[in-house]
């Protein structure tokens, strides 16, 4: 067991959450994060999809990496990844209909995801299963944390509610507090995920 | 055994057989969840159905068809000249089975519903908006004229413009309003952000969302035309009937 948590696995999980993480550093899947995150919900499921799919992709690419012909290694990953998106979205209609007609045309753009393209071509394609998985992990919970701040900083300030339970009281509104409606709008978006890559920078010294 | 996967047979062979597993798999996956995500999509139509009747934020998804039963009393299929070609007595079999793209002048499905002692019409409508389809329920109060509520939706609007008539602000401004005039003619339209002229007729539309506004507008002018002789045998046999009592 100690191996499968050794130091070097350990990085591979956690370099993406912080250090080396997909949106903040490498700058990866802004287009999905942004057009999500009007809510927490959709973006929570849409961050669960993305690790879900980066993880399992890079665990189904890892094992055949020896026999992928190299020439159309990507076409295959393409094809690895577009079938678990297809899975996920399917799924998705079947047990949560009202958050894939939220996440509509995006749950299917996870193919386009760069993120998982990258990880599949930088780690899986050269690395052993289980440490190709906690890549996936890592960089799917990396996305997703990053898409559930903007996701919580918008429902709340854009519509005053946390996974639609009202959090601003109503008094507030009595007392003449009105929702930002900029807040609801992708633009807003890019703004907060600017801060949040400012306040990172900042935090994090390397 | 060592294959040289730098090969042409090894990769057409390969590519061939990754083709056929991902196939047959997202076969079985598509096939063992239809029912479930069929069942949802009967439950989401059946809710924008009942969104122009009634208030159905509080009304949970368990809840929706045997709501739908009790307020949906037929749902009809009729064309454009007011014949009536499916009577829908089962409710949910001739109109609603119609799907979006089959609406056409020989295919209209039409609603007939019954709140709180009160007859109303339901007529689905479709059109095009900015980036795709926008649809729409618009209910008419039994003199078929008058405006008892709406539902729109959208497929692709943009966000926090287009996307806008899908909200109640947007659906409420429909309430009470005329739809067609005494000679018939369809009246209801939806003007320019901050421009309605006649507020019986006229609603706001979505400034910043001029073109979707105007597949709205477009929308429901097309719509009102195609049902106006369905609802024109409603209205006269409800005045038949109160001239009888």
């Amino acid at each position: 067991m100690s191996s499968l948590f050794s130091k070097d696995n350990q990085k591979v999980f956690l370099e993406p959450l912080n250090l080396n993480n997909p949106i903040l550093v490498q700058v990866l899947g802004i287009c999905s994060a942004l057009a999500v995150t009007s809510k927490l919900e959709p973006s929570i499921v849409m961050g669960l999809s993305v690790t879900v799919i980066t993880a399992f992709s890079n665990v189904i690419i890892s094992l055949l990496r020896k026999t992928i012909p190299n020439r159309i290694r990507i076409i295959i990953q393409l094809v690895v990844v577009a079938a678990l998106v297809t899975i996920v979205s399917m799924v998705l209609k079947a047990f949560a209909y009202d958050v894939s007609v939220e996440l509509s045309v995006y749950v299917g753009l996870i193919i386009t995801n760069c993120i998982l393209m990258g990880r599949l071509e930088a780690f899986a394609m050269s690395n052993e299963p289980w440490p190709s998985f906690l890549d996936g992990v890592g960089s799917g919970l990396g996305y997703a944390w990053i898409l559930v701040v903007v996701g919580a900083v918008r429902e709340l300030f854009g519509s005053g509610t946390l996974l639609n339970i009202r959090i601003i009281p109503q008094f507030c509104y009595d007392a003449g507090y009105m929702d930002n409606g900029m807040m609801t709008m992708p633009a807003m978006a890019m703004i907060i995920l600017g801060c949040v890559v400012w306040a990172h920078r900042a935090l994090v010294k390397e | 055994m060592k294959f040289n996967t730098n090969s042409n047979t090894y990769t057409i062979v390969y590519a061939a057989i990754t083709v056929v597993i991902v196939a047959f798999l997202l076969a079985f996956v598509s096939s063992a969840l239809k029912e479930r995500s069929e069942a949802n999509e009967r439950i989401d139509t059946k809710r924008q159905i009942l969104a122009s009747l009634i208030d159905v934020s509080n009304i949970a998804d368990a809840d929706i068809e045997s709501t739908y039963l009790k307020y949906i009393q037929a749902d009809e299929i009729v064309n454009d000249k007011g014949d009536i070609l499916k009577a829908g007595a089962d409710k949910d079999k001739d109109g609603f089975a119609v799907s979006r793209k089959e609406i056409g002048a020989d295919n209209l499905p039409f609603y007939v519903c019954q709140v709180d002692s009160q007859s109303l019409y339901v007529i689905p409508m479709v059109g095009k908006g900015l980036w795709g389809t926008i649809w729409g329920y618009v209910a008419l109060k039994a003199d078929g004229k008058t405006v008892h509520g709406t539902y729109f939706s959208h497929e692709s609007e943009t966000a926090g413009l287009g996307s806008l008539i899908k909200e109640a602000p947007f659906q409420k401004q429909f309430e009470g309003k005329t739809a067609y005039d005494e000679t018939g003619t369809a009246v209801l339209r939806v003007v320019k952000s901050g421009q309605v002229k006649d507020p019986q007729t006229q609603c706001d539309g979505i400034s910043g969302a001029t073109l979707t506004s105007n597949g709205v507008d477009q929308m429901i002018q097309d719509y009102l035309n195609l049902y106006k002789a369905r609802l024109a045998k409603s209205t006269a046999s409800t005045f038949e009937d109160t001239e009888n009592e």
